[in-house]
């Protein structure tokens, strides 16, 4: 999957949860991830993160980092 | 089977509560208030003598035929446009009626072609049963009076003949058009014997007018004066069966009216409570695909796509499907194909295809054709509101006062809804457009928007908070709404958030392009007007801010406290008939029937004990990711059934591009669509003519598709897929779609009490129909909300990615035309290509003017993602510096310009916001031509005969 492609996408979600109050942004651009992103999708963010995370908006790279500890528990 | 009549009462329903009690031929009859003699006769199973009257229009009182007389008054009204009033005493057959009506029925007859044995409407003609019906026996004037027989017909309508010499002038088709369809094409020219019908000016004949074919005047027709050209041709029907419309979302009901197993034609079927009888030109003459000579009806492979298609057996078609998806799963993983569910299938179709893709194939990459147009409306409504789906009936209308429609050209897309909402704008509800096009809706004959605001394309969710900005600021909020029923920090959150000054109308008519007064008179017209209804479509939801559009939409109901009650709602306008069904049914990778997420463990358990199958918990491929992991190379499979999705998807190179890395592609379909240019095996499918199901429409509404005639492709289209499923291993049992309903029903609470039974008692109903709703639900969220309390979500407004600049200046939004549905498939397989017979690209004059491009020209549209050419058409319809365009002909392929931008939630792709540049052309692109070369070549079927 075309990281640039993902991290884009990556980056919409976190614009739209960065701005919600009363919620963990982190947790839920986390959440989003998990629940709409096929694991091969999540891997290759992931992979991204792994790589230096180019160009993911910080609450985004939380929720990546946030995913992958997850992922690694499950 | 014989053909169903539907009773006739002569006038409307009256829907006064007050009830009145008189007395009709020695009769006691109670209707309510204001209903005419005339129906409170037909209550009392008295037929009065009629023919200028008919129950879809108001009493006009012309024919003088329906004449009563009534004790203690003088005369012999009308029974169509009289009244009941308590304690009349009405008779309706005396010798004096009996007289009148004779010599009325003589004038008639005098001046009328007597050519009955041969005429098309033989057997089914108004005059001819009235004639009857007051025992005409003779006419003292003779037949020697005009015929008529040498007036000109007019038969420019590929539908149907208009032909004067039959015609009373009752006015029926004029009255139709004005009060049913709300177009007024049609008029009574001249006078006394020289009155005739006439549509538009004198050189006007049907096809030039401002007709749109819906057939409202056709079915209105008490004689042959207006008839279908097929019962001309093929004569009357014998039997008739009440169907479901394979087109748009509204999910008009239709009496097919068959002669064995032809149609003979389709009529709106007045119990169809999506349409109330009536119908457009699609539902109702563009049926004829299913007999189109371009159909496939025998299955066909080839090793690979540069070869000719050659037929096979269905055995050999099906086992080469299991072989190779089989192949790929051992080869790539479990994880390397799909399947695609289409809104144009039946619910219990796609039920079936995300019960193969889930327990066949092992993994959960199914989606829907509703991902590139409803999902930001499921994910939207669900976050804010509990529920993924409208909250209204289309009766609801009726009941509305103020009309916001924003995104959505209900009179070209969902054009029986538009009538209804027309309708309701005649009798003065008050109108907001928000659209960038200046679409009918905004000035058409006696209709008028009170503001129309044409936004900027791409700033839908900036327009909404700067109209609850003023809602807030302006104190304009339902309080008492918002206490009862909304979470309170939410709320107060969002106060914040909208109040902001960035969220001013002034701030935001900078990025929209609207005058801020105009939207702060929008506000205060939608939250002070009455009940206050918002209706909207893929305008809304094919942006990357799609889904936040609709949660500012139902942050703004909420505000003002339009939900829970008849007139008011968020109504979400769907593209086809049943996305809505698709939706529900599981089609999304991410969730199970009745939308329920594939990781619940409960919900995914009992499905397992069902299907006796172990199910994937993780959340599937969604068609864009389909696409990104067939050119990275991870998705080698897909079995696409109905959908066109070269034609419908974005980014037209990108879609061949991952179709050409694929190594299975199988195409269900009736038609070898562009996408089967692509594929390797073809599976042809049924049309709606020939199976059983439901489709469930815009507003919930569970609706009966009945087979009339048996599949000429040999299968039912939810037979191939238990087929291959079998083939696949994964072995499914049901004699009958009814089962397969009823194992919906079984595993979705919002369905539970949902059965073939219950529709043909009810005819229809609309989900949730359980044991607290056993006969369904018209209106949601009556006291209280699905999820508990409303939740208002924060909707920052961000600016897409796709911009303007020097190399692409204008933006290019696209749509679709009232004649032409979807990628064309069915449409431009029938006679409406007359009314479009090619897309064209819709060009302000002072954008034509800077680019030298006339009316009529070729030009060249050039995005980011490619090009395309086309003719252009110069109009006032589009602001400067935005473009339109339909995507209803391959030939065009607009969505070869189309991005990859989507939704940032549910990958919705950004169909309405592309920047672009026009230029002018010579014909078609390098791209074009090449299109169809290799489209050509890919459509050979070989000689060879059927193994």
């Amino acid at each position: 999957m075309s990281g640039d492609k993902l991290v884009m996408m990556a980056n919409q979600i976190g614009k739209f949860f960065v701005p919600q109050r009363g919620i963990d942004p982190v947790a839920a651009i986390a959440d989003h991830l998990r629940k709409f992103w096929d694991p091969r999708m999540r891997a290759a963010i992931v992979a991204h993160l792994e790589q230096g995370g180019a160009d993911l908006d910080d609450p985004v790279r939380q929720a990546v980092r946030r995913l992958k500890e997850a992922e690694a528990r499950s | 089977m014989s053909l169903i009549s539907e009773t006739d009462y002569g006038t409307p329903l009256s829907r006064a509560e007050e009830q009145v009690t008189l007395t009709i031929d020695g009769q006691t009859v109670t209707v309510p208030a204001g209903t005419s003699i005339m129906r409170a006769a037909v209550d009392a199973g008295i037929s009065v003598p009629k023919l200028c009257a008919t129950d879809s229009l108001e009493a006009f009182g012309s024919c003088r035929l329906c004449l009563v007389e009534i004790a203690g008054r003088s005369g012999t009204p009308a029974s169509c446009t009289t009244p009941v009033a308590p304690g009349l005493v009405v008779s309706t057959q005396t010798e004096r009626l009996k007289q009148i009506r004779r010599g009325v029925m003589e004038l008639y007859i005098s001046d009328h072609p007597l050519d009955c044995l041969t005429c098309a409407a033989n057997g089914d003609c108004e005059l001819q049963d009235m004639a009857g019906a007051v025992g005409l026996r003779e006419v003292r004037y003779g037949y020697d009076g005009a015929n008529h027989l040498g007036q000109e017909k007019d038969e420019s309508n590929p539908y149907f003949t208009f032909d004067p010499s039959k015609c009373i002038v009752c006015s029926r088709c004029v009255r139709a058009c004005e009060e049913v369809q709300g177009t007024f094409a049609l008029t009574i020219q001249g006078r006394g014997f020289g009155s005739k019908v006439s549509a538009g000016a004198l050189a006007d004949n049907f096809l030039s007018s401002e007709c749109v074919s819906c057939g409202a005047c056709v079915q209105a027709c008490p004689t042959a004066t207006l008839s279908e050209k097929s019962v001309i041709e093929i004569g009357t029907p014998e039997h008739s069966v009440v169907t479901t419309c394979a087109y748009c979302g509204v999910g008009c009901s239709f009496k097919a009216e068959m002669r064995g197993e032809e149609v003979v034609r389709m009529v709106p079927y007045k119990e169809g409570k999506a349409n109330r009888g009536h119908s457009c030109v699609k539902g109702r003459f563009a049926w004829g695909y299913a007999n189109h000579r371009e159909r496939i009806l025998k299955p066909m492979m080839r090793e690979s796509i540069d070869q000719p298609w050659r037929e096979v057996s269905w055995e050999v078609a099906i086992d080469r499907v299991a072989s190779e998806f089989k192949r790929l799963q051992e080869k790539y993983g479990r994880l390397s194909i799909g399947g695609i569910t289409s809104s144009r299938c039946t619910n219990e179709e796609t039920y079936l295809v995300q019960k193969l893709v889930r327990g066949g194939f092992g993994n959960n990459n199914v989606d829907t054709c509703a991902r590139v147009c409803h999902s930001p409306t499921g994910y939207g409504l669900s976050q804010t509101y509990g529920t993924s789906a409208g909250t209204q009936d289309f009766d609801s209308i009726e009941h509305t006062d103020v009309v916001l429609v924003i995104g959505a050209n209900p009179t070209d897309a969902h054009p029986v809804f538009g009538s209804r909402l027309k309708k309701r704008l005649r009798q003065g509800a008050h109108l907001i457009v928000v659209d960038p096009r200046r679409t009918d809706l905004v000035r058409s004959p006696h209709i008028e928007a009170d503001y129309h605001l044409a936004l900027r394309p791409g700033t839908n969710a900036a327009i909404l908070n700067a109209l609850a900005h003023v809602i807030v600021t302006e104190g304009l909020i339902n309080e008492a709404f918002v206490r009862d029923f909304c979470d309170r920090d939410a709320f107060e959150y969002w106060m914040q958030f909208v109040a902001d000054p960035k969220n001013s109308p002034e701030a935001v008519s900078l990025v929209s392009g609207v005058p801020a007064e105009a939207i702060r008179g929008a506000a205060r017209l939608y939250a002070t007007g009455g009940n206050a209804a918002i209706y909207y479509g893929l305008g809304v939801t094919e942006h990357s801010q799609g889904t936040t559009s609709v949660m500012a939409i139902a942050n703004l109901a909420m505000v003002t406290g339009n939900i829970g009650r008849p007139g008011v709602g968020v109504n979400p306008l769907r593209g086809q008939n049943n996305v809505q069904g698709s939706c529900d049914m599981g089609s999304f990778p991410h969730e199970l029937t009745g939308y329920r997420h594939i990781s619940d463990d409960a919900t995914r358990h009992a499905f397992e004990a069902l299907w006796n199958r172990p199910l994937d918990r993780e959340p599937g491929l969604r068609i864009p990711n389909m696409f990104d992991a067939a050119i990275e190379g991870s998705f080698k499979g897909l079995y696409v059934q109905g959908e066109d999705i070269l034609q419908s998807d974005p980014n037209t190179k990108h879609v061949v591009a991952a179709l050409s890395a694929m190594e299975c592609v199988v195409v269900q379909d009736l038609f070898l669509n562009e996408t089967a240019n692509y594929a390797h095996v073809f599976l042809p499918g049924s049309s709606f003519l020939e199976k059983d199901g439901t489709f469930t429409n815009a507003e919930r509404r569970i609706n009966r598709v009945r087979k009339v005639m048996t599949p000429r492709n040999g299968m039912a289209d939810w037979e191939i897929t238990l087929a291959i499923a079998k083939a696949m291993g994964f072995e499914m049992h049901y004699d009958h779609p009814a089962e397969i309903m009823d194992e919906i029903a079984r595993l979705t609470p919002s369905f539970a009490g949902v059965s073939y039974d219950l529709l043909d008692r009810l005819g229809s109903v609309q989900w949730p129909c359980n044991g607290a709703a056993p006969e369904g639900t018209p209106v949601m969220h009556i006291g209280g909300f699905v999820r508990g309390k409303g939740n208002f979500m924060i909707t920052e407004y961000v600016p897409t990615d796709e911009r303007t600049g020097p190399r692409f200046p204008l933006l290019l939004t696209t749509g679709r035309i009232l004649s032409q549905y979807n990628v064309g498939a069915q449409t431009r397989r029938t006679d409406n290509v007359i009314w479009h017979e090619e897309d064209v690209l819709e060009i302000h004059p002072h954008d034509a003017e800077q680019r030298g491009v006339r009316d009529g020209d070729w030009i060249r549209l050039d995005s980011r993602a490619g090009s395309t050419t086309l003719k252009a058409c110069i109009t006032e319809r589009v602001a400067p510096g935005v473009v339109y365009t339909t995507f209803h002909h391959p030939q065009t392929q607009a969505n070869v310009v189309t991005t990859d931008y989507s939704d940032w939630a549910t990958n919705c792709p950004e169909y309405k916001v592309t920047a672009v540049q026009v230029s002018p052309s010579n014909g078609p692109s390098e791209w074009q031509r090449e299109y169809e070369r290799q489209a050509d070549h890919s459509r050979r079927i070989a000689k060879a005969a059927a193994e």
